[in-house]
């Protein structure tokens, strides 16, 4: 071959590779910018006062006395408009016919709209519902309330100049006109620019979306249970899989007669990582549950058996090569000090062998972290409380991953929780980053302390 | 103590392997570490390995064939020939680092101490303590020099608060004492290739070995180092038996008592040093010896 034609080959390597390269970290940024951007949302956003009612009153967290103060203003700037509505009812009360039918109910929809904004109205008795005690808690849903109050959807449908009616649209009209000539009318003009004063927004960093439980199936609070039930399912698994994968790999390498069953063994290691994932969880499901019944139902220690079984090839597989890599001089070294088998391989070959089998054992955490399949049949529930350590053996447990999934197919008032989801997303990617980072950390400091 | 030399740390793959009472509490004796041991010993040496009709083969290949020799005690022993000539095979015979290649096997008799090295009693881990073994090249492990000289002592079973003393004594016995006291809690990855070298030969030493084997300890280091290595052999003669396997026939020359030379798996011829390199009495070593193949 040409000299010219061996340098052009080596430049199109070189830019394929600089394009794969660039392709992949610009589809990371488009994936994760808004992910980041959106699940930061979860953490810092501009509270309401009903957020900080809600902290005080369901995590007894808080300045008592200045929320306290703050909502005798706060009740101050919204009498107003109870005193106004109160009045448009007596109004409406006295009216006679159509009008009375139409603006009772435009009125208890206004009630309604009222409550979602400020929460139920004084005197009136406290819903059950919890989503329905509070007004709105983040600014950005407070406003999309108003915006609710202050317009109305309506659809035209326009008419052609022949007659024939055209599509329909829907245009926003003010709802001030409906109750034009009641007391309610001033209203309207009143809620626009007191909203503030009314919710009294503030910039929040709210951390406790990580340490705070849910309430009401995530409308307020944290997701706590998640973060913890997604910990111990990781850290179970990898409990289970790494001292099974690490001794399977000395076997593989140092003990087994290399002949056809190893290799066959091995042959099955790699079979068994082309598994789908969710028949690991049919498979954990129909062995621990329902065979040898480690637990009545869903638990945390079979869905964390259930991840390690996933996860064991990866652990099998990177071991081994890393105690392959160990320089076969060190074994002889050992020897001829006179370690027997077993203590050569714990003192030199698996020290040697620690950065390696670590960068499986990286790899195969965030998997567990993030799989989804494995748990929905032996671990994970929609909503539940944190576990103390001990119930991880009877109870299921929610957790990220399922949780995501979950939220935005079963939730009932999905598009008023998206921050929660968007939360959970972002929580999620940065817990298997920070166990990466502890992982890689750890990892860097074995290799530095084996090279000298 | 004799069970912490003699048995296995592993416990139940050691079989009882009875000593000789010149090496009982060999672990503890210091008259032994001194030299004392030559002190009175005016008398021949006697022979510390015994090799009779001795085999090894890998699969069909036979790599030492029916080598018959005796390796006197406290002395230097060189084995020389050319590459593949089975000199280095059978050395690690000597300690049965061939256990490790699973094709290995042998015939014949090499005796240790009035012992069939490849007896079913015989605990390779346990003779492997008696017989210490530096590499051709040097193999420390990725530890700190203290831990790299005490890994032996620690599989001993030595106490903790004898270690550093041990260590030291290791340490200055090849001479590196000195270049490392300061930075024993450094990695021995980052001593030089010499030191390294020297620091295997104080690791080997620290087990107290009766026999050091080295296979051809010098081939990875440079003039200098090799120097030194040379020198410290000179110093352990007589506390110990070497066994040195070295392609140089100038280095066989310069530290051995007693050189064999070996030509593709036959020992060819075996005697003091000085004869073998003045009078061969075959005409294959003198060929070798003079350059003529090899």
């Amino acid at each position: 071959m040409q000299l010219s034609t061996r340098k052009v080959l080596d430049r199109a390597f070189s830019l394929i590779g600089i394009l794969a390269i660039g392709a992949m970290a610009l589809a990371l940024i488009v994936i994760l910018a808004p992910i980041f951007k959106r699940g930061l949302g979860a953490y810092v956003f501009r509270a309401t006062i009903e957020h900080r009612r809600l902290l005080l009153e369901h995590y007894n967290r808080g300045n008592r006395a200045g929320v306290e103060s703050e909502l005798a203003q706060v009740r101050l700037a919204r009498q107003p408009v109870y005193d106004a509505a109160a009045k448009c009812r007596q109004e409406i009360a006295a009216m006679r016919g159509r009008q009375k039918r139409t603006l009772t109910k435009e009125l208890r929809d206004f009630d309604a709209k009222l409550a979602r904004l400020l929460g139920p109205a004084p005197g009136q008795p406290t819903p059950v519902l919890m989503r329905l005690q509070y007004g709105c808690s983040r600014w950005d849903q407070a406003q999309e309330a108003l915006h609710d109050i202050l317009k109305m959807e309506k659809w035209e449908y326009p008419v052609a100049a022949d007659g024939t009616p055209l599509e329909g649209y829907k245009v926003f009209a003010p709802r001030r006109e409906v109750f034009a000539g009641t007391s309610l009318e001033p209203v309207f003009e009143y809620l626009e620019t007191h909203a503030k004063e009314m919710l009294r927004p503030r910039a929040t960093f709210y951390w406790g979306f990580l340490t705070d439980e849910s309430k009401d199936a995530h409308f307020f609070g944290g997701i706590w249970p998640e973060v913890l039930g997604t910990f111990y399912l990781t850290l179970g698994a990898m409990m289970f899989a790494i001292p099974i994968g690490v001794v399977s790999a000395v076997y593989l390498v140092e003990y087994g007669r290399q002949g056809r069953l190893i290799s066959l063994i091995r042959t099955c290691i790699s079979t068994l990582a082309g598994v789908p994932s969710i028949v690991f969880g049919l498979f954990g499901l129909a062995f621990f549950i329902n065979t040898l019944r480690l637990s009545d139902s869903k638990s945390v220690l079979v869905g964390s058996l259930t991840l390690s079984l996933l996860i064991l090839p990866t652990v099998i597989r990177a071991s081994e090569e890393a105690l392959r890599a160990v320089p076969r001089t060190y074994k002889e070294a050992a020897l001829s000090l006179g370690a027997g088998k077993w203590r050569t391989i714990l003192t030199v070959l698996l020290p040697a062998a620690m950065p390696g089998i670590i960068t499986g054992i990286i790899i195969s955490m965030g998997r567990a972290a993030g799989e989804t399949a494995p748990i929905i049949f032996t671990a994970a529930v929609s909503v539940g409380q944190p576990l103390k350590l001990l119930e991880v053996f009877s109870e299921p447990t929610p957790a990220l991953s399922w949780n995501i999934y979950n939220l935005c197919t079963e939730h009932e008032a999905v598009d008023r929780i998206r921050h929660v989801q968007y939360g959970m997303v972002l929580t999620l990617v940065l817990l298997v980053l920070v166990l990466n980072a502890a992982a890689i950390l750890l990892r860097a400091r074995i290799a530095k302390k084996l090279k000298g | 103590m004799q069970t912490a030399t003699l048995n296995s740390p592993s416990g139940p793959e050691s079989a009882p392997v009875v000593a000789p009472p010149g090496v009982q509490n060999r672990a503890v004796d210091p008259v032994r570490l001194e030299g004392g041991r030559q002190a009175g010993a005016p008398s021949p040496p006697r022979n510390h390995v015994t090799a009779e009709n001795f085999s090894v083969f890998y699969g069909d290949h036979e790599a030492v064939r029916k080598v018959s020799l005796a390796i006197p005690e406290a002395k230097v022993t060189a084995i020389i020939g050319p590459s593949g000539c089975g000199k280095s095979t059978f050395l690690r015979a000597i300690n049965r680092m061939n256990d490790l290649i699973p094709s290995c096997r042998t015939e014949g008799q090499l005796v240790f101490d009035g012992q069939h090295i490849y007896s079913r009693q015989i605990d390779a881990v346990a003779l492997r303590q008696r017989i210490g073994m530096v590499f051709q090249k040097p193999n420390p492990f990725p530890k700190s020099i203290f831990d790299n000289i005490a890994y032996g002592p620690r599989l001993q079973g030595r106490r903790k608060s004898e270690l550093p003393d041990v260590v030291e004594e290791s340490l200055t016995k090849a001479a590196l004492w000195s270049e490392v006291k300061d930075r024993l809690d450094q990695n021995a990855l980052g001593l030089s290739g010499g030191q390294q070298q020297r620091l295997c030969l104080a690791r080997a030493l620290a087990v107290n070995p009766e026999i050091l084997l080295m296979d051809e300890p010098t081939s990875a280091l440079d003039p200098r180092s090799t120097a030194h290595i040379e020198d410290l052999i000179a110093s352990l003669r007589g506390s110990y038996t070497i066994i040195i396997v070295t392609h140089n026939m100038q280095q066989a020359a310069r530290v051995s008592d007693r050189t064999a030379f070996m030509y593709e798996g036959d020992l060819v011829e075996f005697g003091p040093t000085s004869k073998l390199f003045t009078k061969p009495k075959q005409k294959q070593t003198e060929d070798y010896i003079t350059g003529r193949f090899g």
